[in-house]
């Protein structure tokens, strides 16, 4: 048995205890809400009667445990209930607003390594002169204000006064695109129309930019430190001494070592991305899953609640399996390693 | 003290941070009396000046309903740094306590504590905060209640990565040796040991707390109006863009020189004292 499939095995095994346990939390949350639950869902104007049958009906006079049970059964069955707000069920409504959300997260966390990374080799490279500092600064700034704050300043800069990008949305509303996967840059392939595509992605660059940016930063400063670290090892100064050219230097003996401890950050920070997704979602008017959620909120709307936060919590496990997977793949000592990797 | 303060002030950038920091503290401080217009941080209304750019009366200009955006920005800076002191102060020895005990006692204590970590750890921040003030009322108390709850677990990992190392240092193996109890081995050996650690990060922290609970006030579950956040500011003024620009720019800069602040004073205090990134 491979080694990268025991960490697989593994790590499946912890997220399924870190998954009881957010059901768990999710289902505490959800009961310390002042108020009756069945009042709440029937609204003022109920009859004793109403609330009593809707109690039943949500299994609200049974154990606190009889309770959980009924939940973890009707979750497992993909069943979250109906939404007070769409009064459709809440499966139903995930499923129309994850892709959008998942496709704009997905993209900033491209750029997010695109370009973090290599502005990380190029302070590491040029380290205390000039290009270091700028980056620096640059990182500094980005990681220093919420996404809202890029949006909002993106949008004022390159959707108003330079009118560059749409301010709005996910696509021209003069396109009519068949849903297949929900995500528009692969159904308008699907269709066959490649202006679509083309306007999807320029729908995508700023709200994927102004959720990209605080990463970009991170990205940048830990590939800048471990690199640094790296720079000081022997072999580096063997490569050095051999007369390898800096760059080669810098991409295949500094870089390659270093990017295996970023990686589990840039993880965290692309599923952190979920959540800044409700910030950005806001001011581009973005119909994707975190309007859905500050839409239930709002209206106290616990079954929706509930299913975006156990939706999102379970899309941030598989992201964070992902990364540990590729870093297992990327580094050599557990690729090839034939013992249990601890 | 006066070595830190001096190999502080010696890098540029740790300088303005600290520049930026004290001013920022001082002007939250002193608002009631250096604002211009100090009875501005409620629902006054001033239609004569609503929705003026900035002027020599109103230096960043109005907000819609005639109140000044300085005014309104020093207030908010004492909700901003009264938020991340609560939720600091509370938040992080909950989680340096958990992560004492998980990191040096090890075994079944190591594997809950973590694992119950790890669960809170796994719900990004933001979404955690949000769900939190989904089920309470959208005030200021159960904002700094939500922020607290996902902000411990940072503090847990943190400590339990260091004090899982400590727990085979020469020094703790001494004083288990001579029948040292475990509060004693815990709090006095090896907490001292985490504490730049900690004091690192609760200074980067000041900075995310800003900007965790002013992404709150701009969804509408923070502090709610008429008192004054720069997250709400934020909001009101993006609906009326790019007319009236001043209503969003000033708030929303005045998050990022406080963020910038405390992350580059953090930046400095992990030179002063030696903490790995």
């Amino acid at each position: 048995m491979s080694s990268v499939f025991r960490i697989l095995l593994r790590r499946l095994g912890i997220s399924v205890i870190v998954l009881i346990g957010v059901s768990m939390l999710i289902f505490a949350i959800a009961r310390v809400i002042p108020g009756d639950p069945a009042r709440i869902a029937l609204g003022p104007n109920a009859t004793a009667e109403q609330v009593a049958a809707i109690r039943t009906e949500m299994h609200l006079d049974e154990p606190i445990v009889a309770q959980y049970g009924h939940f973890v059964t009707d979750v497992l069955r993909g069943d979250l209930g109906t939404s007070l707000y769409t009064n459709r069920p809440v499966t139903q409504d995930i499923v129309e607003f994850l892709p959008a959300t998942l496709e704009l997260v997905i993209f900033a966390g491209l750029l997010m390594v695109a370009l973090g990374l290599p502005l990380g080799i190029l302070a590491a490279r040029h380290r205390a002169r000039w290009p270091d500092h700028v980056v620096r600064v640059l990182t500094l700034l980005t990681v220093s204000a919420p996404s809202f704050v890029w949006a909002v300043i993106l949008m004022l800069v390159f959707a108003f006064y330079l009118p560059l990008f749409p301010v709005a949305g996910r696509i021209d509303d003069s396109y009519e695109i068949a849903r297949v996967t929900g995500f528009l840059t692969v159904d308008t392939l699907i269709a066959g129309r490649f202006d679509a595509f083309l306007d999807v992605l320029h729908h995508l660059v700023l709200p994927a930019v102004a959720l990209a940016l605080s990463g970009i930063g991170q990205a940048a400063r830990l590939t800048r430190a471990n690199m640094v670290e790296t720079y000081d090892k022997p072999y580096i100064e063997m490569a050095q001494a051999y007369g390898f050219a800096p760059g080669r230097i810098a991409r295949r003996y500094a870089f390659k070592p270093s990017l295996i401890p970023s990686l589990t950050i840039i993880g965290l920070d692309f599923a952190a991305m979920l959540g800044n997704a409700f910030l950005v979602e806001a001011v581009f008017a973005w119909p994707g899953l975190s309007r859905y959620g500050v839409a239930v909120i709002l209206r106290k709307d616990l079954n929706a609640i509930m299913g975006t936060v156990l939706v999102i919590a379970l899309t941030f496990l598989i992201i964070n399996i992902i990364v540990d997977l590729l870093i297992a793949f990327l580094n050599p000592r557990i690729r090839h390693s034939t013992r249990a990797a601890t | 003290m006066t070595r830190a303060l001096r190999i502080l002030a010696s890098n540029p950038l740790s300088l303005i941070g600290l520049i930026l920091v004290s001013g920022i503290v001082l002007a939250a401080l002193l608002a009631p009396w250096i604002a211009p217009f100090p009875t501005h941080n409620s629902a006054v209304i001033d239609f004569a000046h609503a929705n003026q750019a900035p002027t020599a009366r109103n230096w960043m200009g109005t907000d819609l309903v005639g109140r000044d955006i300085f005014s309104r920005i020093l207030y908010a800076y004492r909700i901003s740094l009264g938020l991340g002191i609560v939720v600091l102060v509370i938040a992080t020895p909950i989680g340096t306590v958990v992560g004492l005990l998980a990191g040096y006692l090890g075994g079944w204590t190591e594997s809950v504590l973590m694992r119950l970590v790890d669960v809170f750890l796994s719900i990004p921040p933001l979404v955690l905060a949000i769900a939190v003030l989904g089920v309470l009322e959208p005030t200021l108390t159960n904002a700094m209640i939500a922020v607290t709850v996902m902000w411990w677990p940072w503090y847990a990992r943190l400590v339990y990565s260091i004090a899982r190392s400590e727990r085979e240092e020469g020094y703790v193996l001494a004083a288990e040796v001579i029948g040292a109890p475990t509060p004693h081995i815990v709090f006095r050996e090896i907490l001292p040991n985490c504490l730049p650690a900690i004091i690192t990060k609760m200074t980067l922290d000041m900075g995310f707390v800003i900007i965790i609970a002013s992404s709150l006030s701009f969804l509408g579950l923070g502090v709610q109006p008429p008192t004054p956040d720069l997250g709400s500011m934020v909001a009101e003024g993006a609906r009326y863009l790019p007319d009236s620009l001043w209503m969003t720019v000033f708030p929303g800069l005045a998050i990022l020189l406080a963020v910038f602040g405390f992350n580059l004073l953090g930046d400095g205090l992990r030179e002063v004292l030696g903490v790995d990134e």
